[in-house]
């Protein structure tokens, strides 16, 4: 399945005006991929619950915020024509090898991540 | 590419433009600008930002903050596109696009994605074994060079900003724009001075 690449509400040329979004995390932040599955939840309504934009492989994993990318209205619910609310779009690096136990030190994952995915990574986190 | 449509897809397809167009959602005229800009968008149109980038420092900057704002200003229509973001390789930093979760892939200046680029087998090796990947590209990184997979999960898209290669010095924007391929956008391949060229 493909992503709508059509969409005229957002992001035309929009760069400046997007990034005036309220964001929680900055850039250099250290957060956490929420450990959460709701693809393993139908909804009472025996509609398909989930159009997740996080990948698996991160979930849980601790990364870096890059960059505030801009404010985009929910996949989670224009998938389903649901109301969408606006939510901040980080860029956040990982560390590859500990991911996959391969790649060589230094090699990174860049991966946008939406703002109601991240949490503030514990200490113990940052100090890993 | 893709199979010819099915009669009953084209008149599902009559149905829902009739009724877009009575909703007041669509003109006849936007389909037809759209399947125009769609046609002309293809590898050129990045890899002349690229050329270009390697030429002009002001308009690298300008594509690097802001990659819709200068292809707009290259003629490509960004209307309804989402953002383009273009991705600085350095001298120790090589980049590599892929979207895990579908094809993702910035139309508006690359066209339409590479069947292999829509596969199963990409998309999952890509991210966990980049550098097996490349390899079977041919593409060797340098020793020290580090690999950045992005992966285009969301909203924006994603193209490469490959370094100038060597030997190159006093060419035009025509002649270092035909270096940059589809793949080197991509991040699979670099940008090669052809072997006789180089020879000369």
């Amino acid at each position: 399945m493909s992503a709508p690449d059509d969409r005229r509400a957002e992001g035309h040329g929009g760069l400046n005006r997007l990034r005036q979004a309220v964001n929680t995390f900055q850039a250099g932040d250290r957060v956490r991929v929420k450990y959460l599955w709701p693809e393993r939840h139908p909804q009472p309504s025996g509609l398909p619950s989930a159009h997740i934009r996080t990948p698996h492989y991160l979930r849980g994993r601790t990364g870096t915020v890059q960059a505030v990318l801009g404010s985009f209205r929910n996949p989670e619910d224009l998938a389903f024509g649901r109301p969408a609310p606006q939510r901040v779009l980080y860029h956040v690096l990982f560390d590859q090898p500990p991911i996959w136990n391969e790649g060589e030190a230094g090699d990174s994952l860049l991966v946008e991540i939406f703002e109601h995915w991240l949490e503030p990574a514990t200490n113990q986190e940052k100090a890993a | 590419m893709s199979a010819p449509a099915r009669p009953e897809s084209l008149a599902h397809l009559e149905k829902l433009l009739a009724v877009l167009s009575a909703k007041g959602l669509i003109t006849a005229q936007e389909l037809v600008d759209r399947q125009a800009s769609t046609d002309r968008a293809s590898p050129e149109i990045g890899a002349r930002m690229v050329a270009r980038a390697w030429l002009d420092p002001e308009w690298r900057r300008l594509l690097l903050a802001n990659g819709a704002e200068a292809a707009e200003r290259m003629g490509v229509s960004m209307a309804g596109a989402p953002p383009l973001g273009v991705l600085e390789d350095k001298p120790d930093l090589h980049h590599l696009v892929v979207c895990t979760l579908c094809s993702c892939y910035p139309r508006a200046v690359l066209g339409y994605p590479p069947s292999w680029y829509k596969s199963f087998e990409y998309r999952s090796r890509a991210v966990r074994e980049p550098r097996a990947v490349l390899a079977e590209w041919g593409t060797q990184l340098a020793p020290g060079v580090k690999l950045r997979v992005v992966d285009s999960t969301a909203d924006f898209r994603w193209m490469v900003l490959p370094l100038r290669p060597e030997g190159t010095e006093g060419w035009s924007e025509d002649q270092l724009a035909a270096l940059v391929t589809r793949d080197a956008l991509v991040g699979v391949a670099l940008p090669r001075v052809p072997q006789a060229i180089a020879a000369e």
